[in-house]
């Protein structure tokens, strides 16, 4: 039989996370630290309004776009926190999660060759979806001593006149960055200058620590080349409901609303509802709920500090990043040993891209009492491994 | 920091110090003046412990009384509330707006104990007109806290 797949996409690796998690679902006592969403239940007025709209029969497709009341919902959302306005009618797209509106986001936008610049570590999905859309994907390697964050220097060091998108996943998963005001107005001007399009995957925008997250779309001559990317699951713990979206400008949102028409037709309808009544009335959970992580946040880097672990403050989503150089191993050889010997599963920085080499991603959706007992092995595995350096 | 130092302690009373100044991201000795001086405001009144009284043998039966009362001339329900709130197996006694003045949660060890009280102590004041007793079958949630077996921990690992 001849050869049934796309050479494309047996190419892409999947993800690293994978393995691990083999790993530990067949280990008994394991502790996983290695989750990408909240260990909240949707608060239950979010849940009770997708249950009442099921109740009332709103069982149907929405429009492509998605539910008007809903556009208008996430506009005055992004006008509240942002002071930038987007058209309901055109300029925003309700998606299958924050995941789909990067996928389309970018096959929307390039053309075979078209560079795209990936700062890493990040999220696992821009260099796959860029390659499937026919783009090139340039990595752009985050140093720790910048606070992993994005510098203008960086993007004129990557940029080519191939490069179209600039993909800007702050705040990060999975260091936990943010890029403030004034990290922006450096970047922007880069930006500006080399005429590049902003993929802004802002997904933990309500998950920052030490004032409120800022939109690259918020500054000037911004929003006009920006896909604003956003969505429930981290906000409003409402990851199993599907549900993100993209504001734009009114041409790349048509385009996108074009593939999401054939590939999908519409996101979730329940989903829709619950998240209207998330944008209305779910201000007071998210605050309660980043106030959670922040304690955790905060236990978590007191823990590094008196194992005397090195880890970067990060003041955004729920992760954080410590370095594990000192220990001369690889970080997949540091997280599988800490899995085998203490049972506690971390991903290895390298599941974000070779620049996460000699960190640990821990996320911290996790109780309290639960990352005690885990840095409680921590301490144990590193006081093992510094004896053993000893020798 | 107020604030948040209430939400923490109000659902774990047992926290000790080192871990509440960690979680605050505050000084130990801030953590120590803060709650001295709420305990001086009266804003932090007790440390309680949240007790699932039905999965021990031991006997308990908890009531809602809704009590209606005739306000006193200068004292309105005052008075009243306190003699009530006097009796060491009342737990709480709150005023309400609506169809009846009072209501008066009671601890008792048996319905007979209960109903001893409603009708030999409580029913029997000068100022109380009516009385109407619910017992409480079963507790779902209290404090915020709800009785029943702990969720699994269903997510799985992803980027």
């Amino acid at each position: 039989m001849r050869n049934p797949l796309s050479d494309t996409i047996v190419s892409i690796k999947p993800s690293g996370i994978r393995k691990f998690f083999d790993i530990v679902s067949e280990m008994k006592d394991a502790i996983s630290l290695g989750v990408g969403e909240p260990d909240f239940d949707t608060p239950w007025h979010i849940r009770d309004e997708g249950i009442y709209s099921l109740e009332k029969g709103k069982t149907f497709y929405t429009s492509n776009s998605g539910l008007m009341e809903l556009r208008k919902e996430i506009c005055n959302y992004i006008d509240r926190t942002q002071g930038v306005k987007y058209d309901p009618a055109n300029e925003v797209i309700v998606t299958v999660g924050g995941s789909e509106a990067i996928d389309i986001g970018l096959r929307a936008m390039l053309n075979p060759g078209d560079e795209v610049l990936i700062p890493q570590p990040s999220y696992v999905s821009y260099e796959p979806c860029t390659v499937l859309a026919g783009g090139k994907p340039v990595i752009i390697n985050l140093k720790a001593e910048n606070d992993f964050r994005l510098t203008a220097r960086e993007i004129e060091e990557a940029v080519t006149e191939k490069t179209k998108v600039l993909i800007l996943p702050f705040p990060n998963n999975p260091t936990g960055a943010i890029m403030e005001k004034k990290d922006l107005e450096e970047i922007a001007e880069v930006i500006l200058k080399h005429d590049l399009i902003v993929l802004s995957d802002e997904i933990y925008a309500e998950l920052t620590y030490n004032g409120k997250h800022v939109s690259i779309a918020s500054l000037p001559g911004m929003q006009e080349r920006t896909v604003l990317i956003n969505g429930f699951s981290k906000a409003y713990a409402m990851t199993g409901w599907r549900l993100g979206y993209a504001c734009g400008p009114e041409e790349i949102i048509k385009q996108m609303t074009k593939i999401h028409q054939f590939a999908i037709m519409c996101a979730p309808t329940t989903a829709q509802y619950a998240a209207i009544e998330a944008l209305k009335n779910g201000d007071g959970d998210v605050a309660e709920m980043r106030e959670a992580y922040n304690q955790r946040r905060r236990f978590l880097m007191n823990a590094f500090r008196e194992m005397g672990i090195e880890c970067f403050e990060p003041y955004g989503a729920f992760y954080v990043f410590p370095c594990i150089k000192e220990f001369g191993m690889t970080s997949d050889e540091f997280a599988t040993r800490f899995l085998e010997e203490e049972k506690v599963a971390a991903v290895p920085g390298t599941a974000f891209g070779d620049s996460g080499e000699g960190y640990l991603r821990i996320s911290y959706a996790y109780s309290i009492e639960r990352l005690k007992e885990a840095m409680e092995r921590l301490k144990r595995f590193v006081e093992k491994l510094r004896a053993e350096q000893a020798k | 920091m107020r604030e948040e130092l209430l939400r923490i302690i109000e659902k774990n009373g047992r926290i000790d110090l080192k871990e509440l100044a960690v979680l605050l991201g505050v000084q130990e000795i801030d953590v120590v003046n803060e709650l001295q001086k709420l305990e001086e405001e009266g804003i932090i009144c007790g440390y309680h412990t949240m007790i699932n009284w039905e999965l021990t043998d031991i006997e308990k039966v908890t009531a809602l009384i809704e009590v209606r009362v005739t306000p006193q001339r200068g004292q309105g329900f005052d008075t009243i509330a306190e003699r009530i709130f006097q009796y060491p197996e009342v737990t709480s006694v709150y005023l309400i707006s609506g169809g009846y003045d009072l209501m008066v949660i009671l601890e008792g060890k048996s319905l007979r104990e209960v109903s001893g009280f409603v009708s030999n102590k409580l029913s029997t004041m000068d100022t109380v007109l009516s009385t109407a007793t619910h017992f409480i079958l079963k507790k779902y949630k209290d404090h915020g806290t709800i009785f029943g077996p702990k969720k699994q921990d269903e997510r799985e690992m992803m980027a």
